[in-house]
């Protein structure tokens, strides 16, 4: 069948469905289960307003459980056995994450995975604050922003393309296409460099993608939050003689420590997942292996199922931290 | 106040500065891509894009036309080729100086006649007409050379994307990624919406026990990491039939994609007026009919919000269709997986590279510019993801 006959269809199975579900079994609440007449009306209308909720979330938690919830068990039972031939398992213990930490390609991952953890939230925020602040007051400030927040549109697979072409190397000979490269010659370098092969410095030529991504998203939350303090501060401030780097870090960023917080923390989720980018550009070679891409080699490449779930739970055990404070903030929030 | 007004020209001027340079830093990277998808092959290795904008100059090496066949006797014992340097075809640039020789380059102007001994000479007009003159033994053989030092103006092409989209010879071409990302996207965008907003009405507006716990685990399910579910996932499929396939990648971002949905819905629902809600329920309206004809209307922004995110996630998603929908088939890929196909294979042809890129970034540009109001809006509502 024509995928694109297929995808109509799908929707509209997937929209119809959804409708007649939604509205079929309000029908059937309210007209046949507990009609709101006859004697019992009062209580009939008390137990379809109890049930209703739940005809609403049923999809949504049905949905949620097998796709997210399940999922996280199900990784964590892989993680202790070990496939055999024939669809059989066997209960290893943490034989798997012992087999993983013994592994070099582990290790530079788990490293790896530690810088980029320190230095592309980091780096997002404080270049988001910075653009932030000096956009803030600008005539044609929304079209700077507007501009540095595009790179959110841009897929990683292409943004490693573009970032390919800028670190290009061609011989020496003939003319540099990468624009790193060109600059790095003219400004007296001696040869073009391979910078996606250096060990240890390609991993920052790899992060400078994400956080060219992510500074457009950090500069978004963190101007609107430098646009909600309460301009009185800022006066009195300068009526007391305060100069404008005093009041940046003095009386601004004080008042936006929950907003920078909660930037730097959706940063570093993303930081975690980071998988496309490595994927594409290095695939872990020369020394940039990171956990999501490592995990992938392992479930889809030597098809080690143990191993690849014990990785995929320490990715969940490095989100843990973050989710518990997220669940802990919203659950005061509503109180 | 900071404003602009109270502070020296000095640093309004440093601070333009400043923020052009970021932005410029920010922008070049794509628009060298932008611009490399317009440029041949040629062009793209023999310069770097950067220059593409400026007439640029080069030496050119050319035949005249073939004395045997082109040769015309004016007098006796003289024979003379006539003709225009570039054949048919226009040229656009400007001949800044010529020679017949490699080791003279640029020695001769437009105009000039050079005499090439015992009573050979070549003339090179600057609209690249020229006279070959000689004598029998002179004019004939092969042709003579000439080195011509040409600025040749800025030149763009659609050929790329010619080839990429519409060429049917083509086997790596982009227009049938193009179509299953369409596919994948269209369902993978629409169908969570419905979904979580029953879901979220029902968390911002009912009460029943359990609901805290609930949002609760709604926010939790936000942090996720989605590699978790994969493995599960796929065997899941497997067994209850579905395998690689659109049904499976459009149930998997349907169940990745609505914990966001849920949050950003739920957190704009309840921010809707109390008021609205508690009258019309007086009128006798059901909670259903206050969701359809009140609460989805007035939600519109925040759906529009949760709409652009899902639809960039989905279009831009790699990891999800490689596991989900590719099979060794290769007839369901995607742009994404297509495009890191192409960096492996065609990994020096950037006029492919860049413009099958370029052909992926171009449509969630166009939604993330036409769009941005709400972008913001739902970045700003629903900040956890």
């Amino acid at each position: 069948m024509n995928p694109a006959i297929q995808a109509m269809i799908t929707m509209i199975v997937g929209i119809g469905g959804c409708i007649v579900y939604f509205y079929g079994a309000n029908l059937l609440l309210d007209k046949v289960l507990f009609p709101a007449k006859g004697p019992n009306a009062g209580r009939n209308i008390n137990r379809a307003n109890m049930i209703r909720p739940w005809l609403f979330l049923l999809p949504a938690i049905l949905a949620l459980g097998l796709y997210l919830a399940y999922p996280v068990f199900a990784t964590l039972r892989l993680s202790f056995l070990e496939r055999l031939p024939g669809n059989e398992y066997a209960f290893v213990g943490f034989e798997n994450y012992t087999k993983m930490f013994a592994e070099p390609k582990f290790t530079e991952a788990m490293i790896n995975n530690v810088l980029w953890l320190m230095v592309v939230p980091a780096a997002s925020t404080a270049l988001g604050l910075l653009v932030a602040q000096l956009t803030d007051r600008l005539p044609w400030g929304n079209v700077a922003k507007s501009i540095i927040f595009m790179p959110m549109a841009i897929s990683f697979v292409g943004a490693a393309v573009i970032f390919k072409l800028v670190y290009e190397a061609r011989p020496v000979d003939v003319a540099q296409i990468g624009i790193l490269n060109h600059l790095y010659l003219t400004f007296g370098g001696d040869e073009p460099q391979q910078w996606l092969t250096i060990p240890f410095w390609n991993n920052f030529f790899l992060m400078i993608v994400l956080i060219w991504i992510q500074t457009g998203f950090a500069m978004v939350i963190l101007s609107a939050a430098l646009r909600g303090i309460p301009e009185e501060t800022v006066e009195a401030a300068i009526i007391d003689g305060a100069n404008p780097v005093q009041i940046f870090f003095k009386i601004k960023i004080p008042q936006i420590t929950s907003t920078i917080v909660v930037v730097w923390t959706t940063i570093t989720i993303a930081t975690l997942k980071v998988f496309d980018i490595v994927f594409a550009m290095t695939n872990g070679q020369w020394e940039t292996q990171v956990l999501a891409n490592y995990m992938y080699d392992k479930l889809f490449r030597a098809h080690d199922w143990g191993m690849g779930s014990a990785a995929a739970m320490i990715i969940m055990l490095m989100v843990t931290p973050i989710l518990v404070w997220n669940v802990y903030n919203a659950r005061k929030e509503m109180r | 106040m900071d404003g602009l007004s109270g502070q020296k020209p000095i640093v309004v001027w440093l601070l333009n500065i400043s923020v052009v340079l970021i932005v410029l830093l920010w922008l070049f990277p794509t628009l060298g891509l932008f611009v490399s998808s317009f440029r041949t092959g040629d062009q793209i290795t023999a310069s770097g894009w950067w220059s593409a904008m400026f007439p640029a100059e080069q030496t050119l090496q050319i035949r005249a036309a073939d004395p045997d066949e082109f040769r015309v006797e004016t007098s006796d014992g003289v024979f003379v080729v006539e003709g225009q340097i570039f054949g048919d075809e226009p040229f656009e640039g400007t001949i800044q100086a010529w020679s017949t020789s490699s080791r003279r380059l640029g020695e001769n102007a437009p105009g000039d006649t050079y005499d090439m001994g015992d009573g050979e000479s070549f003339t090179l007009n600057a609209d690249g007409t020229y006279i070959w003159q000689g004598n029998d033994d002179q004019i004939s053989g092969r042709a003579q050379r000439v080195f011509i030092d040409a600025e040749t103006p800025p030149e763009f092409t659609l050929d790329n994307y010619n080839f990429v989209l519409f060429d049917e010879d083509n086997s790596e071409g982009m227009m049938k990624a193009f179509l299953n990302t369409l596919t994948v996207v269209i369902p993978a965008t629409v169908i969570p919406i419905l979904i979580a907003a029953f879901a979220a009405y029902a968390l911002a507006w009912m009460d029943f026990p359990g609901r805290a716990l609930l949002i609760a685990a709604v926010v939790g399910l936000l942090v996720v990491p989605l590699q978790l579910a994969l493995i599960p996932l796929l065997s899941f499929h497997n067994s209850i039939g579905i395998g690689k396939g659109y049904l499976g990648v459009w149930l998997a971002h349907t169940g990745f994609g609505l914990p966001l949905a849920i949050y950003l819905l739920r957190n704009y629902m309840v921010g809707l007026p109390r008021d609205i809600i508690e009258n019309a329920k007086v009128d006798g309206a059901t909670d259903f009919q206050i969701f359809v004809k009140i609460i989805l209307p007035l939600s519109f922004p925040a759906l529009a919000s949760f709409a652009i995110f899902q639809f960039l996630w989905t279009w831009n998603d790699l990891l999800v269709a490689l596991v989900f929908l590719i099979d060794a088939s290769g007839q369901t890929t995607v742009m994404t997986k297509q495009i890191v196909e192409l960096l492996g294979t065609r990994g020096g042809d950037w006029e492919i590279l860049a413009t099958s890129a370029f052909v992926s970034i171009a449509v969630p540009l166009v939604v993330f510019f036409a769009m941005q109001r709400y972008l913001v809006r739902g970045l700003l509502a629903g900040s956890v993801k």
